[in-house]
């Protein structure tokens, strides 16, 4: 067996008549970071999509460690080591901080719905575990300290922290991040640059990520997919994508 | 966390129990006469129905139209059987009241599976027909009276029972919202497509909150059953249901204390325009109306912040 965490295999799919995304692979390795780059519309949220079971693929496979993730459901796939962020954020805005890592936190507890009623022992003592890891990923991004704050009360760039510390909650191999440095300024993009390789080291997990800002791209992904109108375009290092005269001709035309 | 529990529960349980010295006292002395007796029974069967319906509308955040018709099948159940069965009262009484519960409880499961397929206006729909069609299958159902009602049904509801299943309702929903499950039933509320990106079952936790609503919804209408002592279909039409919405409404979706205080409010304020005769729904109409506009005043808002002791501010509520 490789160390392919992601292995991903014609992945193609239908809208209608539109093929949006046709004959896609992609390998993640394990700890690997990996990005994923293309024109506006070029399929990569798509691509999002089919891998964490929103849309279901027309034709092709998704295998994560081995595993046909196929026709599963999304939380299926997020319990399996698939997690994911949003291109516009999606926190549950009405709650705090800490009880939305809490929410992704769920499947490490087991408790019963009447123990969690009638608050018995096993009640407090799960809850206690999950909250102290809960403040154990907030710290990462030094998010403890707003623990007990509404979600939606938190500055932009936090609410995009927020969102990793939460997929990082279903204890993920694989995470998936769709644009994590949207709408951040210079400084904000180099501590999320250096935030993504520090968890990606101390968690042991891949990361997926799609992202226009390429100095983001360059500076941290060790291998690239660049796809244009749903197709693979070019795969290989920073180095052999930048040099690289399809690359160029799509996104700065002839 | 447990230990704050533990002053929480104390504090709570002292509540309640006080209260209850308070209410008795009052009405052996005479203070509180059968006549206000009866309305304070009731305001704790909408206590039961309202809070229930908040766990649906307020905390998964679906509208549902059908609470009647839940609250319906815990009557005709629970009286069914109290009175086809001649056990002692003590026995008998919360025996009729779990069969009652657990009677919608499958009604809701059953309603569930078709109305988990859809969601806002939709799910209102199937809600609102699924009402209609319990409603209809009990006027067709000879042996509980048909359209001529249902009567003989012993009055076991007294006001310490409605009380207290009213008390037991309040702590079972407030615990179940603190809980995992709780937790995962508001991020559905709060953003369904993140919630399963979370990992959270959504089907699952939809037919949880919504089972869980309905059973408690069955409780309220066994409370109901015992206490009117005669059923009829016609009781439990869609005006009932949104009855009970407009009292979660009022409360604020998403807020158990809420739905307790409107509860009351909404039972006593009718009794309260007994003067004004034929005007009185006129009345009452324009009573909600400015009583919904009030609740969005900031001014007033303000006001109420300041009489709320601060441990009471923090409450999970969206608007």
């Amino acid at each position: 067996m490789s160390n392919v965490v992601l292995e991903v295999r014609d992945l193609g799919i239908n809208f209608g008549g539109l093929r949006a995304v046709d004959g896609l692979n992609i390998d993640v390795e394990k700890n690997q970071l990996y990005g994923l780059i293309g024109p506006n519309g070029a399929g990569k949220t798509t691509v999002f999509n089919m891998l964490t079971g929103v849309y279901e693929p027309s034709d092709g496979t998704i295998k994560l460690n081995g595993e046909l993730l196929n026709k599963k459901k999304p939380h299926e796939i997020a319990r399996k080591g698939v997690s994911r962020t949003f291109q516009n954020i999606r926190l549950f805005k009405n709650l705090t901080v800490l009880e939305n890592v809490l929410i992704a936190l769920d499947t490490q507890a087991d408790y019963s719905i009447l123990t969690g009623v009638l608050k018995l022992p096993k009640f407090f003592r799960q809850e206690k575990e999950m909250e102290e890891e809960a403040m154990r990923l907030l710290a990462v991004f030094g998010l403890d300290s707003d623990a007990h704050t509404l979600a939606r009360n938190l500055p932009y760039g936090k609410q995009r922290e927020l969102e990793i510390v939460r997929a990082l909650g279903t204890h993920p191999k694989l995470l998936l991040l769709d644009e994590p440095a949207a709408g951040m300024n210079p400084q904000e993009t180099q501590s999320l640059m250096d935030a993504i390789e520090t968890l990606r080291n101390t968690f042991d997990i891949s990361v997926l990520l799609i992202e226009h800002d390429m100095k983001l791209v360059m500076g941290i992904c060790e291998k690239i997919t660049v796809i244009n109108y749903g197709t693979l375009l070019a795969c290989g290092t920073p180095e052999e994508i930048q040099t690289n005269p399809q690359v160029i001709k799509a996104y700065l035309g002839e | 966390m447990n230990q704050k529990f533990k002053k929480q529960l104390l504090t709570d349980v002292l509540t309640v129990v006080i209260g209850y010295v308070v209410l008795t006292v009052l009405m052996r002395t005479g203070v509180i006469n059968d006549y206000i007796k009866g309305i304070l029974l009731m305001a704790c069967i909408n206590i039961v129905l309202t809070v229930s319906l908040n766990i649906t509308s307020g905390f998964l955040g679906e509208l549902a139209l059908g609470h009647a018709g839940f609250m319906a099948v815990g009557a005709y159940a629970s009286a069914l059987f109290s009175k086809s069965i001649g056990l002692i009262p003590a026995v008998e009484f919360p025996v009729a009241i779990l069969i009652g519960g657990f009677a919608a409880l499958i009604a809701g499961y059953i309603v569930s599976i078709p109305a988990l397929r859809l969601k806002g206006d939709y799910l209102a729909i199937i809600t609102l027909a699924a009402g209609e069609i319990i409603r209809n299958i009990l006027k067709n159902l000879d042996i509980i009276g048909g359209t001529k009602g249902y009567t003989g049904i012993p009055g076991y509801t007294t006001f310490a029972w409605a009380y207290f299943v009213a008390v037991i309702c309040i702590f079972a929903s407030k615990s179940l919202i603190q809980s995992r499950h709780g937790r995962s039933i508001i991020s559905i509320r709060e953003d369904e497509i993140a919630a399963e990106a979370s990992g959270v079952d959504t089907n699952r936790y939809k037919i949880i909150g919504f089972i869980f609503s309905a059973f408690f919804a069955g409780v309220g209408g066994a409370l109901y059953a015992h206490y009117l002592r005669f059923l009829q279909p016609g009781i439990f039409t869609l005006n009932k249901s949104i009855e009970i919405l407009v009292m979660v409404v009022l409360g604020g979706m998403g807020s158990i204390r809420g739905s307790v205080i409107s509860a009351v409010i909404l039972t006593v304020l009718p009794e309260l325009l007994r003067g004004f005769s034929d005007y009185r729904m006129l009345v009452y109409s324009l009573a909600l109306i400015i009583m919904m506009l009030a609740k969005h005043s900031d001014k007033l808002k303000l006001l109420l912040g300041k009489l709320q002791p601060a441990a009471l501010r923090k409450e999970t509520g969206h608007e």
